[in-house]
């Protein structure tokens, strides 16, 4: 299960946000919520179906850029595999 | 009671204890509430909108048959409106594609979907019904919704052997989920609870087959097992510990901690015709008496488990020891556990002889079914043969 930093992740079906917009803010999902806030609401938020994977690590490196970016990579990395494993994502496949 | 007070993350609803079927587990009290008494379309969603506002997240719609509810496409949008993501368990009778599409659409966000087995003849049977062929084609249907779809398998004796063909028809789904619930024994389950208690040496098997489902099937589908606690060493955490995280709304609106709370003698239920949700939640009778510690006895009272599973299930203890304060009898602490093992002991001998005598007729050669070998994963386990158990069935309301 390792992840292809081209593809494109997204809330898989049943998964979706809390409808409210101040943190923490929950990733409802079958049988299970997920509060959020902070970087693993920026990784969730990103996971549109539009960004990949590299252009999430990207984002967010900027964004912390007071942070080594291999940490950064490696935490997105960790939580996308947990997010998968939980059947709360989707990968669209890289545009080949 | 040092801890604050939790507020419920889940809300049960029951919508009716009506049901076109007749499992033999079902978890179901024994009396049934009728039509007559069943909660409107406005006072439902009145109790959605207070369980939102308490906290609640998700909303279960179950029954009997939540489908039975003409109102139901209705109840989906007051749950949506009022915030909370919807989940329905259904046996997937009363539908057809077109309602199916409507549920959708009203906003319906988790579909499940219950199973009584993989094969037509022994899910027919436990569930007295035919309805297994039905199930086999809501499964068609919903491959072509974006929607969360779960395969809920009710496991016991005469079908845990159909394991394989049951993960098959899972991965031949669009399911994101697979949940594999041996019977717990409440209800109708504990009526028939000797003919549906499975054998150590299934058990065993099963759990062996599932941990390797489990790894392969990681990220594709999750395979989600629970067994039953009469073989486990410590009882469960009972539904995350009594009034902590769950409300249950019966089909006439009374709150209860859990499903098989009403067996429990002397506990007072509120119902939400009279009082605002949240006043139940905290005030209740029956939410009261089990929350936190102080009602508990020894081995539990000093016991470092005890912030785990909550000294287990209330009603469990009072089923098998007569006394709702006791230690669940299942827990391998409890005063009360060799009850449990004198069930569990009567049962694998039973099974055991019946195999052995049966053993002598298939030599003699009536086989008719073609005794299915599996050659994957060492899970095949001879079925115990025995003849049709004098099921009790669960009838339906008035
Ligand atoms: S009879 Fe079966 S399908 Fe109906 S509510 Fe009970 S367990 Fe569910
Ligand atoms: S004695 Fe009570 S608290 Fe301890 S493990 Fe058993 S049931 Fe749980």
């Amino acid at each position: 299960m390792s992840i292809d930093l081209g593809s494109r992740p997204r809330l898989a079906p049943g998964c979706r946000m809390e409808e409210k917009t101040h943190e923490p803010r929950t990733l409802l999902m079958p049988e299970r919520a997920l509060r959020l806030n902070g970087p693993s609401l920026e990784i969730v938020e990103r996971c549109d179906g539009q960004h990949t994977v590299q252009q999430i690590i990207t984002e967010l490196q900027q964004r912390y850029s007071k942070a080594e970016p291999a940490k950064v990579q490696e935490d997105i990395l960790g939580y996308l595999a947990l997010l998968e494993k939980e059947r709360a994502l989707d990968f669209e496949p890289r545009n080949t | 009671m040092n801890e604050p007070r939790s507020n419920p993350l889940a809300l049960i609803a029951e919508l009716t204890h009506r049901c076109p079927l007749h499992c033999v587990y079902c978890s179901n009290p024994l009396e049934l509430e009728a039509r007559t008494t069943e909660l409107s379309t406005e006072e439902w969603s009145r109790v959605f909108q207070e369980a939102a506002a308490l906290g609640v997240l998700q909303a279960d719609f179950t029954g009997g048959e939540p489908l039975t509810r003409p109102d139901i496409l209705d109840l989906i949008r007051a749950a949506r409106a009022a915030r909370l993501y919807v989940n329905l368990i259904t046996s997937g009778l009363p539908l057809d594609e077109s309602r199916l599409e409507a549920l959708v659409q009203a906003g319906l966000d988790h579909f499940q979907l219950s199973f009584q087995g993989a094969r037509e003849e022994v899910a027919n049977e436990i569930s007295g019904t035919r309805a297994h062929a039905q199930k086999l084609r809501v499964l068609e249907w919903l491959k072509r919704h974006r929607i969360a779809v779960t395969l809920n398998f009710v496991m016991h004796r005469r079908n845990i052997e159909q394991l394989p063909e049951m993960l098959s028809l899972a991965e031949s789904s669009s399911a994101s989920r697979v949940e594999f619930a041996n019977v717990q024994y409440y209800g109708w389950a504990f009526a028939n609870r000797d003919a549906l208690l499975p054998t150590r040496e299934q058990l065993t098997h099963s759990i062996d087959f599932l941990k390797k489902a489990q790894e392969r099937l990681a990220g594709k589908i999750k395979v989600e097992y629970i067994v039953p606690d009469y073989y486990a060493r410590f009882p469960k955490p009972c539904m995350g510990g009594w009034a902590r995280k769950l409300m249950l709304i019966t089909p006439s609106g009374e709150a209860l901690p859990c499903h098989a709370a009403k067996v429990i003698p002397g506990l007072a239920f509120e119902n939400v015709k009279n009082r605002h949700l949240s006043e139940i939640w905290e005030v209740s009778d029956a939410f009261e008496r089990f929350r936190g510690e102080s009602w508990m006895q020894e081995p539990c009272k000093t016991c470092d488990r005890r912030a785990l599973d909550f000294g287990g299930c209330r009603c469990q203890a009072f089923l098998l020891a007569a006394d709702a304060t006791a230690t669940d009898p299942v827990c391998s602490l409890a005063p009360q556990r060799p009850k449990v093992d004198a069930i569990l002991l009567t049962i694998n001998s039973r099974v055991a002889q019946a195999s052995a005598s049966a053993l002598t007729t298939t030599i003699s050669g009536d086989a008719t079914e073609p005794r299915r070998t599996d050659s994957s994963a060492g899970a095949s386990v001879a079925a115990p043969t025995e003849s049709k158990p004098a099921w009790r069935y669960r009838p339906n309301p008035s």
